[in-house]
């Protein structure tokens, strides 16, 4: 199945990437080819098949829930692009 | 005088046990080498100053979060970044006195073959400059062959700590996953992403994965090693059976050189005392390659939403947020991150998930019992690393696909999660050929017994033959 200019801004904004309009036509290009490389997996019959999510089998690790020292207020906010006293400051949200 | 292109990590430490040089002077030395031939190589994104100490010095591949130290990942998008804590992996250097020389250059997040992602520029291969050093973690590899690092951190996600080293004439450990800590490294794809080391020889790969590998319990995909590192020392490999994987070793795409390089190597194998014998991975090899190209741009979709330009990394300017998102996210992100964002949301999204990422999961379940099957019979698996040698800059950018076709070897044991070697094995055209030996989870030991008795038997000269 193909992807269409469309279904790809759709994703695009599901994404959060604002493209351009090169980026467009040249996305559009390549995401079909890589997507009909990758259709190959359904060529498999695997009704019956678990899904492996990870390589081994640790499941549920635990832990205590004992308090212990983490990042500094100060820390944590050391690399933010704007603060406001110990907050991340941001612009304000528009019409989604 | 201290020969930086041959110095090996065990020597050095002998070395500086013995008080033959002092660790200043050893720090001095590659600091040296880097000046003389990085501007050439550009293999480090961050060099740094002597910390002090007596340790032996390392380099770290720049998705690996060092205090005090930028760490980008290759990418605009963490510009000027500059983690205010160490990765477990990191610390545990520290813990032994290694020293950060500085942090090399890679694909943006990983993504890549040829470092040519980089948002920073690519790197180049000591072997021949006009070449790529492979990727993603080509600063790596060419910071240890080009003598700019006595030995280094990669990190591999589908082969790119193999296959650099095996365009670079190295030795790199993709460890089994689970044994080294994730904490504190930029996230590419969880489910498959793992450090490693890269080195001049066996045996320092093998010494620089046990400082580094077991249970963190900031990590809880980890786990203790069943056996401890065990240094390899002997010569032959009797009562060892390896497989020869026909689909790996008669692949499309392998040049012929290469494919003699590994027959060689392999044939070697035999003389040093090993069963070697026929098996086929006809499942992994057809179906790994698309398996992999869905499973890891979902989880990098999910892994990279975090940049958003809230807490840290680059912000574009915007009077609203949802623009500001949008806006810091194209214009932080390079192309190739940006396709596998795209390849990702859309496999992920409502009414494709079953299909594609869905389907992908089962194909690894496949993969995995493929490969399960064949260590029944066989202790480790032996093909080439990479179907070529290194490929001049620039042979690969226009197409995606074609970049990808780079992993096509290392892919199918990276989805099983299992560990793997790469050696080298000789010379195609002047340029390096690595082979790959792939064991089940946990076997790191019977790898490095086999790739040091072959790496004694081969006697690879590391050192690119322009600079010797």
């Amino acid at each position: 199945m193909a992807i269409e200019r469309e279904q790809l801004l759709h994703v695009a904004h599901l994404a959060r990437l604002e493209l351009r309009e090169e980026e467009i036509e040249r996305l559009e290009a390549q995401l079909n080819d890589i997507l009909a490389a990758v259709s190959k997996v359904s060529e498999l019959d695997l009704a019956d098949v678990p899904p492996t999510s990870h390589p081994h089998d640790v499941v549920n690790v635990w832990d205590q829930d004992e308090p212990r020292p983490c990042l500094s207020a100060e820390d944590a906010l050391a690399n933010a692009p704007e603060r406001e006293g110990d907050f991340f400051k941001v612009p304000p949200g528009g019409a989604a | 005088m201290i020969d930086t292109l041959r110095l090996t990590a065990e020597e050095a430490k002998r070395l500086l046990e013995a008080r033959e040089i002092s660790g200043a002077e050893l720090f001095a030395a590659y600091l040296g080498a880097i000046g003389e031939r990085d501007q050439e190589l550009h293999c480090y994104l961050h060099v740094c100053d002597d910390p002090g100490g007596e340790g032996i010095p390392i380099a770290v591949k720049d998705v690996i979060g060092t205090k005090g130290i930028p760490t980008t990942a290759g990418s605009k998008i963490l510009e000027g970044y500059v983690p205010v804590y160490d990765s477990t992996v990191v610390e545990r250097l520290k813990a032994h006195g290694l020293r950060i020389l500085g942090k090399t250059n890679t694909d943006e997040f990983a993504m890549g073959s040829s470092t040519e992602n980089s948002a920073f520029g690519p790197s180049h291969n000591p072997w021949d400059p006009s070449r790529v050093p492979g990727g993603s973690g080509g600063g790596s590899a060419a910071a240890v062959s080009g003598g700019l690092a006595p030995w280094a951190l990669g990190s591999d996600t589908g082969g790119p700590i193999k296959q650099p080293s095996a365009l670079c004439g190295n030795v790199g450990l993709r460890p089994t996953y689970g044994t080294v800590s994730r904490y504190g490294i930029v996230a590419f794809a969880s489910s498959l992403d793992q450090v490693g080391p890269v080195a001049k020889t066996v045996r320092d790969c093998a010494y620089l994965y046990s400082l580094i590998a077991g249970r963190d319990e900031c990590d809880t995909t980890t786990v203790e090693l069943p056996q401890p590192v065990e240094l390899p020392e002997e010569a032959d490999l009797k009562g060892l059976r390896v497989g020869v994987p026909k689909e790996l070793n008669e692949a499309e795409g392998i040049e012929p050189g290469v494919d003699a390089a590994v027959q060689a190597a392999i044939a070697k194998l035999e003389e040093l005392g090993a069963e070697v014998g026929e098996c086929s991975l006809s499942l992994s090899v057809e179906y790994g390659m698309p398996c992999y190209y869905l499973i890891a741009p979902a989880e990098a979709s999910s892994n990279l939403a975090r940049y958003d330009g809230v807490r840290y990394g680059y912000r574009a300017d915007a009077a609203e947020r949802l623009e500001m998102y949008e806006r810091t996210r194209n214009e932080g992100f390079g192309d190739e991150p940006k396709r596998r964002i795209m390849v990702g949301t859309y496999a992920l999204s409502a009414g494709y998930y079953d299909a594609y990422y869905g389907q992908a999961q089962k194909v690894r379940t496949v993969i995995k019992r493929e490969h399960d099957a064949l260590f029944e019979t066989f202790d480790a698996l032996v093909s080439p690393t990479s179907p070529t040698v290194a490929f001049p800059l620039g042979a690969r950018t226009a197409d995606p696909l074609a970049m990808y076709l780079c992993d096509l070897l290392t892919i199918p044991s990276c989805m099983a999660g299992l560990p793997g070697l790469n050696v080298p094995c000789g010379l195609s055209e002047g340029l390096p050929v690595g082979l790959q030996l792939i064991g089940p989870q946990f076997a790191e030991n019977t790898l490095f017994r086999i790739g040091h008795a072959l790496e004694q038997a081969i006697g690879f000269d590391p050192v690119p033959e322009r600079l010797r």
